[in-house]
């Protein structure tokens, strides 16, 4: 137990409050009980935990669902999912402005870009300076930047900022002559450019700073949307790869990239390794996502490898199996990307007056980049990766070349077995209990936990019978049913179509996924959600196993803002039947959009429990999890 | 072919056990199994020893326990001869410790749950500190492999019981989390340990207390509380209601077949609180007037759902349907880590059901003494901790035991 159960004590039971509170004057009745010791609570400290029941009460108690975080170490962690509009309306609107000797920086920037500056004291003093302290949520900031390319940017805040409320407060007295000017020219720009639309010019000061709202309105959505892009990429430099020689080249995209931004893609383009020619029909409600032609990729990819030199050879093959599809699921690539980090960190040497931390984040960064163009990286990849780049950040700065890699390669082994392998092996021990005899099983797709529960069950000598059920175009059940076959299961296999006809005969449904939001949303393979959905109506009990590394704190209420697409050719053509050819020639119409998705969202209403390595728990309870171990474990 | 058919499967599983019983005894149900004061062992396994105890600790007197009672007495002296020996096992020492001790952490177990007021968990807690006091380990790990062991005896002794489960979890959770290191030595760390066994069942009634400070807020003048089954909470709940002057009425359902409304509504009536006698089946007839419904739990679980006495879930599923709240009094040291899915994914907890009249052979007779409501159902728990929703029992049980 921790300190905080301890001063958990109900004296005032008033005082517990779920949620945010303000701190109130602790309110105390004659006929309160008096203070015992929670029976179970050893008084030892762990540093870790917060104390709920100081006297103030604005501290946290443990039903309260922590605010957001304040220090620029989390903020790189919560950039990751900016781009998601949801998440964005959590920053506070606040003016930074740049002082002069950072110019230099942002001029350096490619035209148009906004410079956007987070509360990051390690990597830009200057702005930490300038910036206002008093705020309790995040700091994000886009400032305009000064002549030149005020004019473009200032315009695109304008027409980003007519419909909605704008917080006034926004010159600091502190602004330097320069950034007078600046802002000057920039809020004359605005003006011109605000007339020019008819729009009231009253909210000139506060065009020139394009600030992410706290208030979710629909208006807000599409400009913090549009902004996303660039704040998140832009402070994402910041994080440790803002080298001081700023090879702007290594710049990754980020992966939540709004690809209906036109001039976002434009630049992300330039940089691309990969040439992808984009999808004639772009389908309308995906634009933010990127769709592309398949198939040209990989030979063209194939002749470059001599040409990329800094690419590591193990991360390339790993992006070109990505590419090709020859590994998939979320934790073979995971462990995939992780070895291929492995064998870069083994190979690398430090350029000379370059410093590991930076250098290595940088490296990485840029391999991020590649393997993003050859697939989007899954939430769980992108939650590795944040662990890998934060154990290089925190590695101390005495250790010599040979001893951090050596350390850093000590923590892939570590997260890939303690987190992947054997939390695989936790979730099949609980998973096992909840199988009786003579149960009916079903289980969607192909997902290695689910196949391992069901194996271990059966070598248990538990009697069951497994129903498959499987989906075009992928038909990875096919798989997940040969090996279960081969072993000597009794099985059913069907297609997604039937299943409102087989579950009735179902006992539970067992599913595996991509990741599971902090909302309880189970984020997998497109066709779950229907699964899940059939089971419910049915009061079948759906169990889903998921790794705890692939929980993510992002809240997501649908499938469309962040997904990915396929090949839309793999829904227009039926491999191995030539005479299913209806759609041939169609594919260029233009009213013709093929929509090829990968996941899809399940709400929690439709999951009874998660499996997970620290037990089973209630949807309900993935922020729990996501809370108390993120930040030990995975952060640390 | 399959089919769906696991509960069939399972009622024919446990109808198998029950054939082959290692104790010829228990088939007869007439023939009266030795009472909770003298049985060693689980005298029969089908039977809840959770719900024996329960029941004679609400000194219900059906014609079922009379004539168990009665045979007990008779039995008593041969049978104390005979399971004095092979009673204890002394699951402390399996070669380590106790060789010469003979010390049954279930016979502690048994002459500490005597005690009617003592709550089962408290009672497992002092069992186990009495493994303390007894134990010759010298070091930490020592003394907690032997605790280990011998709450893991406990817990296979009564399977049934969620909250000697979840008191001897938490206790032996306390234990780890204690190393010796944060004292001086071994012995402090050990007397520690001991102290606050000892404080446990001061803090179980103090937890009843807050429990029924915290509920006051929701019993308003004027309302009709139904209850079902007898818990030592909800009474303390309604008892300080009616010390603070409110005006409500409760309806007490019956609760066959050990008929457990019958002494609360008994308790109430002394209390001078309205109080009106329905049978289980009228609880959809009277949900109309109810404003709420309170009800305690044996156990609840990691989805926020409770166990509690049969005809828990229905009532909840009545009140659900009709839009009443649906309040559950427990105190946090029921909170167990468990999660079933749907009612027969628990083992049940049996016990004998008098029916007045013969029963026929061949009908089947439902034994089950709980059921499983799933948290959608209930709207809030009083619990030690604060007032809470089904969803944060997750949260408060992952802090504690992970």
């Amino acid at each position: 137990m921790d300190p905080r159960r301890t001063a958990r004590t109900v004296s005032d039971p008033k005082v517990r409050q779920v949620g945010f509170f303000t701190p109130a004057p602790p309110e105390r009745s004659v006929s309160d009980p008096p203070r015992f010791q929670d029976p179970i609570q050893p008084p030892s400290p762990s540093p870790t935990q917060v104390n709920d029941h100081s006297p103030s009460g604005n501290s946290l108690s443990p039903v309260m669902i922590p605010p957001a975080h304040h220090h620029s170490d989390n903020f790189l962690r919560t950039a990751l999912q900016a781009t998601s509009p949801t998440k964005a309306f959590s920053y506070s609107a606040k003016t930074v402005t740049i002082p002069p000797e950072n110019e230099d920086v942002a001029s350096s920037f490619s035209p148009g870009r906004k410079v956007v500056s987070a509360k990051s004291p390690s990597s830009f003093p200057g702005v930490k300076a300038s910036s206002v302290p008093a705020s309790e949520l995040t700091t994000v900031s886009v400032v305009n930047l000064p002549p030149g390319i005020s004019e473009k940017a200032g315009g695109a805040s304008v027409e980003v900022q007519n419909d909605r409320p704008v917080s006034a407060k926004t010159l600091k007295e502190k602004t330097s002559k320069a950034e007078r000017r600046a802002l000057q020219e920039a809020q004359r720009a605005a003006k011109a450019a605000a007339k020019a639309e008819g729009t009231k010019a009253s909210s000139a000061a506060s065009k020139v700073v394009t600030s992410a709202n706290t208030k979710p309105s629909k208006a807000a959505k599409s400009s913090s949307q549009k902004n996303d892009g660039s704040q998140v990429a832009a402070s994402e430099k910041k994080g440790g790869d803002r080298a001081p020689e700023k090879d702007r080249k290594k710049d990754a995209p980020h992966p939540r990239m709004q690809y209906d931004d036109k001039s976002r893609v434009e630049k992300a383009k330039k940089r691309a390794v990969v040439k992808q020619t984009e999808a004639r029909n772009r389908v309308e409600l995906f634009r933010h996502l990127p769709q592309y032609e398949h198939g040209t990729q990989l030979p063209d990819l194939e002749t470059k490898f001599f040409e990329l030199d800094p690419m590591h050879p193990a991360v390339y093959k790993v992006g070109l199996q990505y590419l090709s599809g020859d590994i998939r699921g979320g934790n073979a690539r995971c462990i995939a990307m992780f070895q291929a980090f492995k064998e870069a960190i083994k190979d690398y040497s430090t350029p000379p007056e370059k410093t590991l931390i930076r250098d290595l984040t940088a490296r990485i960064s840029s391999y991020v980049s590649f393997l993003i163009e050859c697939r989007p990286l899954s939430i769980s990849m992108g939650n590795a990766i944040k662990f890998l780049k934060n154990r290089i950040a925190k590695l101390p700065l005495a250790l010599s070349e040979s001893e951090a890699k050596s350390t850093l390669m000590l923590d892939i082994d570590r997260f890939i077995n303690e987190k992947i392998i054997l939390s695989e092996k936790v979730i099949v021990k609980h998973a096992v209990t909840k199988i009786r005899d003579g149960d009916v099983l079903l289980t969607y797709g192909a997902s290695s936990v689910v196949e391992m529960i069901l194996l271990h069950a059966h070598e248990l000598g538990k009697h069951f019978h497994v129903v498959v059920v499987d989906s075009r175009p992928k038909l990875e059940g096919q798989l997940l049913l040969r090996r279960l076959v081969r072993k000597g299961l009794s099985c059913t296999y069907t297609h997604v179509n039937a299943v409102s006809c087989i579950m009735q005969d179902v006992t539970r449904v067992f599913l595996g996924a991509s990741s599971v939001l902090s909302n309880g949303t189970v984020y997998s393979r497109v066709g779950t959600a229907c699964v899940a959905m059939v089971a419910h109506a049915f009061h079948v009990p759906v169990l889903v196993c998921c790794e705890a590394y692939k929980f993510h704190e992002r809240v997501q209420l649908d499938s469309i803002c962040f997904n990915e697409l396929g090949n839309p050719d793999a829904i227009s053509k039926v491999q191995g039947r030539k005479e299913i050819n209806y759609l041939d020639g169609l594919v260029n119409q233009e009213n013709l959009q093929l929509l090829n998705l990968i996941y899809d969202a399940t709400p929690s209403d439709y999951v009874s429990m998660i499996i997970t390595d620290y037990g089973m728990i209630p949807p309900t309870s993935v922020p729990v999890i996501v809370r108390e171990y993120r930040r030990d474990h995975l952060w640390s | 072919m399959w089919w769906r058919s696991a509960s069939f499967i399972l009622d024919r599983q446990q109808e198998q056990n029950t054939s082959y019983p290692p104790n010829p005894e228990s088939l007869l149900l007439s023939s009266p199994p030795p009472s909770m004061a003298d049985s060693l062992q689980n005298p029969k396994p089908d039977i809840s020893a959770y719900y024996q105890t329960r029941a004679a600790h609400h000194a219900v007197v059906t014609s079922d326990w009379l004539s168990q009672a009665q045979a007990a007495v008779s039995l008593q002296t041969n049978d104390d001869v005979s399971s004095g020996s092979d009673g204890r096992v002394a699951p402390t020492g399996g070669g380590t410790g106790g060789d010469n001790k003979t010390f049954s952490v279930i016979d502690e177990f048994n002459s500490w749950r005597k005690q009617p007021d003592l709550a089962e968990a408290v009672a497992a807690i002092r069992a186990l500190a009495a493994v303390i006091r007894a134990s010759q380990a010298t070091t930490m790990m020592e003394l907690e492999i032997e605790l280990k062991k011998a709450s893991d005896s406990l817990k296979a002794w009564d399977a049934t019981s969620i909250s000697l489960t979840a008191g001897c979890d938490l206790f032996m959770r306390y234990v780890t989390r204690t190393s010796a290191l944060e004292y001086e030595d071994f012995n402090s760390a050990r007397y520690r340990l001991i102290e606050r066994a000892e404080k446990f069942g001061e803090i179980s009634y103090k937890a009843r207390r807050i429990i029924a400070m915290l509920s006051q807020d929701f019993i308003f003048d004027g309302c009709t509380i139904l209850v079902h089954g007898f818990s030592r909470v909800v009474l303390e709940v309604l008892k300080t209601a009616a010390e603070n002057k409110k005006h409500f009425r409760v309806f007490c359902t019956e609760g066959r077949p050990d008929r457990t409304g019958l002494r609360l509504s008994n308790e109430l009536a002394k209390l001078d609180v309205p109080v009106k006698l329905l049978i289980d089946s009228a609880v959809a007839y009277t949900m109309d007037e109810v404003d709420m419904v309170l009800v305690g739990a044996d156990g609840v679980v990691e989805s926020g759902g409770i166990i509690n006495m049969m005809g828990t879930y229905q009532i909840a599923l009545v009140s659900h349907s009709m839009n009443k709240p649906v309040y559950v009094a427990a105190e946090s040291y029921k909170f167990a880590r468990l999660y079933p899915l749907d009612q027969k994914d628990m083992g049940p907890a049996l016990r004998t059901i008098d029916f007045g009249v013969p029963i026929p052979s061949k009908v089947e007779v439902e034994k089950s003494a709980r059921d499983y409501t799933p948290p959608q159902y209930l709207t809030l728990l009083f619990t030690d901790l604060g007032v809470l929703t089904p969803s944060v029992v997750s949260d408060e049980l992952i802090q504690l035991y992970l």
